[in-house]
């Protein structure tokens, strides 16, 4: 979320570099941040500070709950979580990786090749926004059935001992590991597809022209031009895949199964079901280091001014 | 129960709406050290850990008028709410999906609620928002635990949270002197564990929990531990989320009592069902979402409700529905009057109303669970006797003799059994 909030930012420094504003001027950036910094305060840090005195609170529901800075909650949820944890991120980022090579064809050839369909071809992408995240998930239920048309052909070709070998399905897709990457990498697609269609889009054609004319065949064209040119769409759409995707845990409860829960899972029982505030807040909060930090590096690494 | 202060101290109710107010503001972030210490989650129990006496509680209370010594009458509700109900002829009423009447052509419209608008001339708003126990609870419970109003003036939870509900003191006594009808309860359900007498809560409708398969897919499944160990259902099986369910299911099949277990029984069952868990055995837990997956047949056999599987039953007549000869779950689900309701009166002819036995009869004839109306069976017998002899909505003394209830629970006990029932889910 921080980093979301933290792009528009980056990308409002351009208009201040203009001729010398006068004193009026000079605060109307403030004021045109105001609703969105009020939002982020409301809606973001003060939750996330009552979540952070939650988490040091003991107490029950029925006894009630008092700050009492008891740090050990988070080494406990820490190592009783930790498998949800690494599942989290090692889903994430398969369904990264997946919505990224099913995502970065398609964004190729609405922006290049499609035409006059582009636009069609743009709004079957968001299509899938017209119902209900819910139904399109259990949707999925049906098509990996046990005895469904997926699962048939995998058994058929042999690809099924393939994905049991590797541990990521058990005889059957449904209810298992792959599952849950399928149904994230679903869901999320559109957030890939956007953001990649949006920087392809505005590579200048005629780089590929001189390209062409530097005796460069296609591929090296991609690779040397387009590729480098579409990371900040890359970048863009990675994480707005992996972050959701980590904390998700609908796609886990309807695809998953007991073995294989997400950290998103954890918190919802921990929450609503075993009713313990301070583990949940704990474990939220954790979370959220977590993705924050792995976020960080990723964007340093990929380089933050690319990201326009 | 008894050194439960019946009012909210509102010393409490206070405090949670100054925090909320202050978050609202903004103002949390120019002394956040007092924003910190201001943030605690208060008990929702009246004795809780400040110690707050309900004596000088109720002093501090006095803005206004009647502020006399012990509250000892539990009726008086701690926001001193008027009943409306008179004058304000409405009622609204919380419930779980498909858990009443439906009009055949028209989804929106439940027949008996016209009748009962026709009747007495009072508007009900029917909101189906109650679709899990513990949710609904986490929703409402921070507006009761602060004095306020919530929405529904009347809604639908199971025992064990009606038991909870009165623990904490969110509920109002039931005025039964509006409810001539309630003579029309099955004797059995009049004196239970939580609430003998039934004073703070009536029974909507019953049902068991049991063991649903499809015989496309399995041979039959008879009891919880052939579901549990036979390696043919191997990752074919789900069991409910619903702790009792579960757990009281596989009690009983250890040959223990669920209304009346030890902890070291407890932890057998949960052995039990952890060493299925770690076996592949069971593919997942549910609510009534293995409906789907059961008449696909992903699902081979589950733990499973009676109204469900006989609503399936309609569509799929090949499914099966087997309670086991070691014992079945017998839960209730329970109309329960909040505090702060502005309709009670309304809220109570409501009540009575379904307890006519026509009335529940078109209920029952529509939901397929187990009614609690004394002379329903009589009144569909007449009109839809293939529901009326279907021994899963009226069933036979002999089937009510293997049901049993879930025994009550303490917090602590609660909390202890739900996070070894958490485990077993994965989280």
């Amino acid at each position: 979320m921080s980093i979301a909030a933290a792009l528009p930012a980056g990308g409002h420094h351009a208009p201040s570099a203009g001729p010398a504003p006068s004193s009026r001027s000079k605060f109307t950036p403030y004021f045109l941040l105001l609703p969105a910094g009020l939002a982020l305060i409301v809606f973001y840090v003060l939750p996330t500070l009552t979540l952070a005195t939650t988490s040091l609170q003991t107490g029950s529901l029925e006894q009630g709950y008092t700050l009492t800075w008891h740090w050990p909650t988070y080494g406990e949820v820490l190592s009783q979580y930790w498998p949800q944890f690494a599942r989290s991120f090692g889903y994430a980022a398969g369904a990264t990786i997946l919505a990224l090579l099913i995502a970065y064809p398609l964004a190729y050839t609405i922006a290049f090749k499609a035409g006059r369909f582009r636009t069609l071809m743009l709004t079957l992408v968001v299509a899938p926004f017209f119902t209900s995240f819910l139904i399109r998930t259990l949707a999925w239920r049906q098509i990996l059935a046990d005895e469904g048309p997926v699962v048939s052909f995998m058994k058929a070709t042999g690809l099924m001992h393939l994905t049991d070998a590797l541990g990521m399905t058990q005889g059957r897709v449904l209810a298992t590991g792959l599952a849950v990457v399928i149904g994230l990498a679903y869901n999320f697609l559109p957030f890939m597809t956007l953001p990649l269609y949006n920087s392809l889009e505005k590579i200048d054609r005629g780089l590929l022209k001189a390209s062409e004319d530097l005796y460069a065949n296609s591929w090296t064209t991609f690779w040397k031009v387009t590729w480098p040119l579409s990371l900040p769409g890359v970048v863009g759409g990675t994480l707005l895949t992996f972050i959701p995707a980590a904390g998700d845990y609908v796609n886990q409860q309807f695809l998953g199964t007991i073995s294989n829960t997400m950290t998103g899972n954890a918190i919802d029982s921990l929450f609503l079901q075993q009713r313990q505030y301070p583990q949940a807040a704990a474990l939220s909060l954790v979370l959220m280091v977590a993705i924050i930090v792995l976020v960080s590096v990723y964007v340093k690494r990929a380089g933050t001014e690319e990201l326009v | 129960m008894n050194e439960q202060n019946p009012t909210i101290p509102p010393a409490l109710a206070g405090r949670a709406g100054l925090t909320r107010r202050n978050l609202l503001r903004g103002a949390g972030l120019a002394s956040t050290a007092a924003f910190l210490a201001a943030c605690g989650i208060k008990g929702t129990n009246a004795g809780g850990p400040s110690g707050s006496p309900s004596g000088s509680s109720s002093s501090s209370s006095s803005g206004s008028s009647e502020s006399s010594g012990a509250p000892s009458s539990s009726s008086s509700s701690s926001a001193e709410v008027a009943d409306l109900s008179d004058t304000d002829k409405t009622v609204t009423w919380s419930s779980w999906p498909e858990y009443l009447d439906v009009d055949p052509k028209d989804a929106n419209k439940h027949p008996s609620i016209d009748q009962f608008e026709k009747a007495t001339g009072i508007k009900v708003t029917y909101v189906e928002d109650v679709n899990d126990n513990n949710q609904y609870f986490a929703k409402i419970q921070p507006v009761l635990a602060a004095g306020q109003s919530i929405a529904a003036d009347v809604f639908v939870v199971t025992d064990w949270m009606v038991a909870k509900l009165m623990r904490l003191g969110y509920l109002q006594d039931i005025d039964h002197s509006l409810i001539p009808n309630f003579k029309n309860l099955n004797p059995d359900l009049l004196n239970v564990s939580f609430d003998p007498g039934r004073k703070q809560s009536i029974t909507w409708q019953s049902g068991f929990a049991g063991i649903a398969y499809n015989p496309k897919v399995t041979k039959p499944v008879e009891s919880m531990d052939q579901l549990l160990t036979d390696p043919a259902l191997k990752g074919k099986v789900t069991l409910l989320t619903e702790m009792r369910d579960t757990m009281g299911l596989v009690l009983l099949d250890l040959g223990y009592d669920c209304s009346n277990f030890t902890d070291a029984q407890f932890d057998e069952a949960v052995a039990k069902v952890q060493k299925a868990v770690s076996a592949g055995q069971i593919r997942q837990f549910t609510g009534n979402d293995y409906a789907q997956g059961l008449v696909s047949g992903d699902i081979a056999a589950c733990a499973a409700w009676t109204g469900d599987v006989v609503q399936l039953q309609a569509d799929n007549p090949f499914l099966k529905y087997v309670l086991p000869a070691k014992g079945c779950t017998l839960w209730s689900d329970n109309f329960v009057i909040p505090k702060g309701s502005k309709h009670k009166k309304n809220a109570e002819l409501l009540i009575n109303f379904y307890y006519q036995p026509d009335t529940a009869a078109e209920v029952a004839d529509y939901v397929n669970y187990i009614s609690p109306v004394v002379g329903a069976k009589e009144a569909l017998l007449k009109s839809d006797p293939s529901v009326a002899n279907n021994p899963l909505i009226f069933p036979s003394e002999d089937v009510m003799k293997r049901a049993h209830v879930f025994m009550a629970l303490t917090e602590d006990q609660e909390n202890r059994y739900n996070a070894a029932f958490s485990k077993l889910m994965g989280s």
